[in-house]
């Protein structure tokens, strides 16, 4: 038996790959912006994966560190090793900030971590780990910076020994980790005018500068000079320990707020990038409803083009179920070239765009299946329309 | 469609359909999470890790000097300013005497009453040294004549009692001879303190160097304690090092050190570790150590920032591998060894690390074996890998 689909295609093959093609591209946008929806819960979840953390202790009441800020003195973390189950526990900082290299800014997130704890960047892709225990700097090589090169973090020259990859922040901004107490000062220390405007403040005051206690001044000027906050505390819990546990006694008896892994993943992406993400998903959705539209009207107008074969195939006393066969494969075909057009594309132009695009298998196995349902429905439009065909066209015209 | 050369339809369409095929094979399993992961590998081996420690710190002044009244008062004169070199002993300010040169001549003229106090009194003892040697003369002559009978005994008693009065009064003469001496001392004593007070108003200069504040000016009053001038020895200026405790072992006193100065950065100067302090920061969880020029350089100014690395004595023939390829798993480190074709995570000890990022390994590792350095994500057990030379660090 021979394939009435296949010889209709191969009648006028060109045309149907193009249209394949045309197809694929509109599938491949569909892909792309569910990889850009991907993305962002990935920028989000690598955030929490990269620092290596179970428990995140912040400021009382807030949402910090990533979605609210927050500020804690950074001596807690010794009373919080003293807890039952805590493994490890690590001052960490960040602050989102334009880092300086020569003429040119990239916007960065700037980390402060400490050596061989919690929210140190877990693997580089080159150069070394940070060995000094100041200005030295690790990079993302989104923040398209090199090993060896000199960058500028407020006032002080960082130099890049290390590169990684996939050290994002929520909103997608290349990290740059830096030692702990450099970034302590980074966040704290203003330029030069505002320190000197505010010592001159500071002397105006006449309670603070007092004739009869030589030293004051001076003393009160350096306290105010020096920072001895973080923005939070990693801690990762000792084996066969439960973090809820841990979490619920930080919160209980150190006047801190704690976050598990799972309460952070909501914070993160349930609050923080939630808006985005809405946005990006409302968009997704209208784009898979255009791009279903748009696969019906072609299936159904390629039908349409073939009356008069079909009004013939009627005549000669083909079956309608032969008829339907045809047009479904058709479709079917269509959509698959569709499919696999969109992939490539997707796939080849994902790397391009400035922002983290993941591509999942999953979602792929979920596009396919949307593909071909879209298909068959389109499809029986077109079947409908050619069932209703009167064999007469076929001479009368 | 109409084509310009002749070749069966199916072949064209059967050839686009296979490349597309082939294309997205290739593009499921070389990209995205599908594909294995691009790591590069090097071998242990043995070499030297050329260990050093390193901090930042200010150069400060081994031997600064605040130079102020011990007693509250107004600044009368300040003779030199900022920068000037002054030597030991040198008049550098003077405060308002007020009442002291009054109290100063005041000492003076009691001291000078008191001396002709004593004058008085040494005339006095003259005198009653010649009463009592007259007295006694008397007395001698009139005891003989009693013994013949020539006078009366009532007259040779009264002689007697003449002369034992004549001696009391020559012991009270001299007595207040000793007193008034006495307290020709405590007046002189007293004129001294006063000049000495005087003095000690005058600001001087303890040792050779140089003003580094003139913190009040002529008029002003300062208070006990508070400095009317700052000086600073020029040559005992040495820098004082914050180092990370977790980073500072090795660290002792001799060990040489390479100063860059942040007005100079491009030029390291020779020194050594001077002393390190008994007491280290607990807030900041720092050491502290004084490292000292071998020369001191020109122009160096104190408070100046300054990066110190301090050499250890490098470990040779150890295991090396880049500090890269440590990897940290709950709180254990170690790295990803591949041996026969299979990735395995190996805890390691590690000992010595260089500045440069080479780290030694005293357990868990061999000479030859295979460790993964970098890779474009994180290592699992199961991770599929694909070693490359480099790996792009393009984006």
């Amino acid at each position: 038996m021979i394939s009435l689909a296949g010889r209709d295609i191969l009648h006028s093959w060109g045309k149907f790959v193009l249209t394949g093609l045309g197809l694929g591209l509109l599938i491949g946008v569909t892909f792309t912006m569910a990889g850009v929806y991907r993305g962002m819960v990935d920028d989000a979840r690598v955030l929490l994966n990269n620092s290596g953390a179970d428990l995140w202790v912040v400021q009382k009441d807030t949402l910090g560190p990533y979605a609210e800020s927050s500020s804690i003195p950074d001596d807690v973390y010794r009373g919080i090793l003293g807890l039952p189950g805590v493994a490890q526990a690590a001052n960490v900082t960040y602050l989102t900030m334009q880092v300086r290299k020569g003429k040119t800014d990239v916007r960065a997130m700037v980390v402060g971590f400490e050596p061989g704890q919690p929210g140190e960047p877990g693997y580089l892709v080159a150069g070394r780990r940070i060995t000094r225990g100041h200005y030295e700097a690790v990079a993302d090589v989104m923040s398209h910076f090199s090993v060896g090169d000199r960058i500028r973090i407020r006032r002080h020259e960082y130099t890049v020994v290390g590169l990684t990859r996939r050290m994002v922040s929520s909103g997608g901004d290349p990290m740059v980790f830096i030692p702990l107490k450099d970034a302590q000062e980074a966040q704290f220390l203003k330029d030069n005018d505002a320190i000197v405007n505010s010592r001159a403040r500071t002397a105006a005051n006449p309670a603070l500068n007092r004739p009869g206690v030589p030293g004051l001044l001076e003393a009160i000027v350096a306290s105010q000079t020096s920072n001895h906050n973080v923005n939070a505390v990693l801690v990762r819990v000792a084996e066969g320990r439960s973090a809820e546990r841990v979490a619920r006694d930080i919160r209980r008896w150190k006047h801190l707020q704690a976050y598990t892994r799972a309460q952070m993943e909501d914070i993160l992406i349930a609050k923080l990038i939630a808006t985005a993400a809405k946005q990006i998903g409302m968009f997704l959705a209208i784009l898979t409803v255009v791009s279903a539209a748009i696969v019906a009207f072609i299936i159904y107008t390629m039908t349409l083009g073939k009356i008069r074969e079909i009004a013939v195939l009627k005549l000669i006393g083909a079956r309608d179920r032969t008829i339907a066969g045809m047009i479904l494969q058709q479709a079917l075909g269509l959509g698959v070239i569709g499919f696999v057009v969109g992939k490539i594309a997707a796939t080849v132009w994902g790397p391009a765009f400035p922002k983290y695009v993941l591509l999942l298998p999953e979602d792929a196995a979920r596009g396919f299946v949307i593909v071909m349902l879209v298909c068959v429905l389109a499809s029986t439009l077109a079947i409908r329309a050619a069932l209703k065909i009167d064999p007469a066209t076929a001479i009368g015209g | 469609m109409k084509l310009s050369f002749s070749l069966p339809r199916q072949v064209w369409f059967a050839a686009v359909g296979a490349v597309l095929l082939i294309a997205f094979g290739w593009l499921a399993t070389t990209s995205g999470p599908l594909a294995p992961i691009k790591v590069t590998v090097t071998r242990v081996a043995k070499g030297e890790v050329a260990t050093a420690l390193s901090g930042i710190g200010t150069v400060d002044a081994r031997r600064a000097y605040l130079i102020g009244p011990t007693a509250a008062g107004r600044v009368r004169s300040v003779l030199v300013d900022v920068g000037d070199s002054v030597k030991a002993g040198q008049l550098l300010a003077e405060m308002d005497p007020v009442d002291l040169d009054k109290r100063v001549a005041s000492a003076v003229a009691a001291a000078l009453r008191g001396r002709s106090a004593v004058t008085t009194a040494e005339a006095q003892v003259q005198d009653a040294k010649s009463r009592q040697a007259l007295a006694a003369s008397e007395a001698r002559r009139y005891v003989d004549l009693g013994k013949k009978n020539f006078v009366s005994q009532s007259v040779v008693d009264t002689k007697l009692q003449q002369q034992q009065s004549a001696d009391a009064q020559l012991a009270a003469a001299e007595s207040t001879l000793v007193s008034a001496r006495q307290d020709l001392a405590r007046l002189e004593a007293d004129r001294a303190g006063a000049q000495q007070q005087r003095g000690n108003i005058r600001l001087r200069a303890p040792v050779d160097g140089v003003v580094t504040a003139r913190d009040a000016e002529p008029g002003s009053t300062v208070i006990a304690g508070q400095s009317v001038l700052k000086l600073q020895e020029p040559g005992s200026l040495w820098v004082t090092v914050r180092l990370d405790q977790g980073r500072s072992a090795g660290l002792r006193a001799g060990l040489p050190a390479e100063i860059t100065l942040r007005s100079n950065p491009g030029k390291a100067r020779a020194g050594k570790v001077a002393r390190v302090e008994p007491i280290s920061d607990s807030v900041t969880e720092e050491r502290i150590a004084q490292v000292a020029f071998d020369t001191l350089p020109p122009g160096v100014t104190s408070n100046e920032m300054a990066d110190v690395t301090l050499h250890l004595p490098g470990v040779s023939d150890a295991l090396i591998v880049p500090n890269a390829s440590l990897h940290y798993r709950g709180a254990e480190v170690g790295v990803w060894l591949r041996a026969d074709g299979k990735l395995r995570f190996v805890p390691v000890k590690t000992g010595a690390t260089g500045l440069d990022g080479k780290v030694q390994i005293v357990e868990g590792l061999k000479a030859g074996d295979e460790v993964v350095v970098y890779s474009e994500r994180e290592l699992k057990d199961d991770s599929r890998i694909k070693v490359v030379d480099a790996l792009g660090t393009a984006k």
